[in-house]
């Protein structure tokens, strides 16, 4: 076997193992598993029942989506929002203070892998908690969905590039916190910028044109709008093959951010305390 | 270069903000803020040979953690250079990290919620270590720290005694060629110290591996050191054989004598006075028993600090 492959399949070892050891973890606490899965329905909910009011007052639809339409959407949002549930960057002045940083730069792994390990292994029983959820979400608001095969794949595979973009744009921003102490405020507009330029509070098409033209050349749009409107909307194959490649670009960039930033950042990591 | 750990004028300074207490102070400090050098290792320098058991001393804030943070790549150093197994440890390679191992006391690697034995086998594919050999290594490790029950446990229901016993199991899974040992004891009863001094004890026979250790305990120190490096305020002031520390800083001895009566006296005197003090009382009295011992080493390493 030739290096290149055993590199590979330790990684795949890895994350195999770290899927399974956050799985674990998250049997251990089954009520705060519901709880946290509530919590995540609630915020699409509110959007939800928000824009189909609107949708109904102005005669069935707005901007040419229907209320079924909307309904599929935030079904989906749900889904895609639990796919890219990273670390969050406020984590890390906890991670740094309780020496869990210094823990894991002691081993010889990159430390992004522990994040996109464990927030994997995290999806997979929230994935049996979202299928009922989502059926009785249907039943409630009849959303509009009949999604192409191809649209079905690209789908599958988009969750998962959200998943790594949003991972890599995250530990970029936690690496921040060993530059400053508080880098709180520099991730407050980051997730400001978030939320309405990824089609995380509205859909891209309910936002005026210019705001539009800007999300197209940030990563958000490719974290939810892109992988919601591939199976709710009806993009053309060529833009939804067009849309994997461009999360590629968005992975290679934020790989490259990464790897600049970790090399940067752990030169100023002063380890104090533990 | 020589030995498995090469340290040359090794230095870090921190730069740290400070300012007086209270509000007009915390005011003026966003607009014209105070930065002050910590010069936490200034100029640190020895060699430590391969299977060598080294005591790391010196007190609360002396340099001994930013040392050890160093040598295991946590940290990069201000100025000077380290050599250990012959990697230069803050560029972390992967190979030089795969023959390490950084236990702290207060630190922990385990997952908090899982059976230790969930972890160790985090611990396994992260270290890439083939199954046969990381299932006899663990085996063997947990019959020797005899924690046996202990890693079926969740790591929360571990007492702190218990905690640090399987931390250790699982930062040596893949058998260290080095370890660095910060206070590996602190917070445990004494059996429990004991039973972490006789491991790495017997860890360091069993695999002729190099240990840098500091402790406060030093029944820690006196049962597994030779020798010792003492640092304070970042600069080394002593390196060398433990029994020789008194000889260097230890200002007396003690004399005791059991008298013919069968009573016993005991007197401390300067060390340049011993030979003359100890003749005066074989001289004077009618002795049965005499004895002439250093200080504690704690009573030493105190003086050490104090000069």
């Amino acid at each position: 076997m030739s290096s290149q492959q055993s590199a590979v399949r330790s990684y795949v070892d890895f994350y195999a193992t770290g899927i399974r050891t956050q799985i674990l973890t998250q049997f251990q606490y089954r009520v705060a598993m519901y709880m946290y899965t509530l919590g995540m329905v609630t915020e699409p909910v509110i959007y939800l029942v928000v824009w189909r009011t609107i949708a109904r007052q102005h005669g069935g639809a707005i901007n040419g989506v229907g209320a079924g339409q909307i309904a599929a959407y935030y079904i989906v949002w749900t889904l895609v929002r639990t796919f890219n549930v990273v670390f969050t960057p406020f984590g890390w002045e906890e991670r740094i203070r309780e020496g869990q940083f210094s823990s894991q730069l002691l081993r010889p792994l990159h430390p992004v892998h522990y994040d996109m390990a464990w927030f994997a292994g995290h999806k997979i029983p929230w994935l049996v908690m979202y299928a009922p959820i989502a059926v009785a979400l249907s039943l409630v608001f009849h959303p509009t969905l009949d999604p192409r095969a191809i649209e079905v794949v690209v789908f599958i595979v988009a969750i998962w590039g959200a998943y790594v973009i949003r991972s890599l744009n995250h530990f970029v921003l936690g690496m921040l916190t060993l530059l400053t102490t508080r880098a709180t405020s520099i991730f407050q507009i980051w997730f400001l910028s978030e939320l309405l330029l990824s089609g995380r509070l509205v859909p891209l098409t309910f936002m005026p044109e210019w705001s539009q033209s800007i999300a197209a050349w940030l990563p958000f749009k490719w974290t939810f709008y892109f992988p919601i409107e591939a199976l709710v909307g009806s993009m053309s194959t060529h833009t939804l093959l067009t849309g994997l490649l461009w999360q590629c670009l968005w992975t290679l960039i934020g790989s490259a951010l990464v790897w600049g930033s970790f090399r940067i950042a752990v030169k100023h990591y002063s380890a104090v305390g533990n | 270069m020589a030995g498995v750990v090469h340290v040359d004028n090794l230095e870090k300074v921190f730069r740290v903000p400070e300012r007086e207490a209270g509000l007009r102070a915390s005011v003026t400090s966003l607009f014209h803020r105070r930065w002050r050098e910590v010069r936490a290792v200034d100029g640190v320098s020895f060699d430590v040979e391969a299977g060598e058991v080294v005591g790391f001393l010196g007190p609360n804030g002396a340099g001994k953690t930013t040392t050890l943070k160093m040598l295991s790549g946590l940290l990069h150093p201000t100025g000077g250079t380290a050599h250990v197994l012959g990697h230069v440890p803050w560029k972390r390679e992967r190979d030089y990290l795969r023959r390490m191992t950084l236990v702290m006391g207060n630190r922990n690697q385990l997952q908090w919620d899982l059976p230790a034995l969930d972890s160790f086998e985090l611990n396994r594919a992260i270290y890439r270590l083939p199954r046969d050999q990381f299932v006899q290594t663990r085996d063997e490790l947990i019959e020797l720290l005899d924690v046996g029950d202990l890693v079926r446990k969740p790591v929360r229901q571990l007492s702190l005694g218990e905690r640090m016993k399987v931390e250790v199991v699982g930062s040596l899974l893949h058998l260290p060629q080095v370890l660095f040992l910060d206070e590996p004891t602190i917070g445990l009863d004494v059996t429990m110290q004991k039973r972490i001094r006789s491991f790495v004890a017997a860890y360091n026979e069993r695999f002729g591996a190099t240990v840098l250790l500091t402790s406060h305990y030093m029944a820690d120190v006196e049962a597994l050191c030779k020798r010792v490096i003492v640092i304070h305020h970042g600069r080394l002031l002593f390196d060398g054989r433990l029994d020789s520390l008194a000889d260097k800083f230890g200002a007396y001895k003690t004399i005791e004598a059991v008298l013919a009566d069968g009573e016993t006296v005991s007197m401390q005197v300067p060390r340049a006075e011993t030979s003359a003090a100890t003749a005066r009382l074989l001289a004077e009295h009618d002795v049965s028993d005499l004895t002439v011992e250093d200080p504690p080493i704690e009573d030493v390493i105190e003086q050490v600090f104090a000069s």
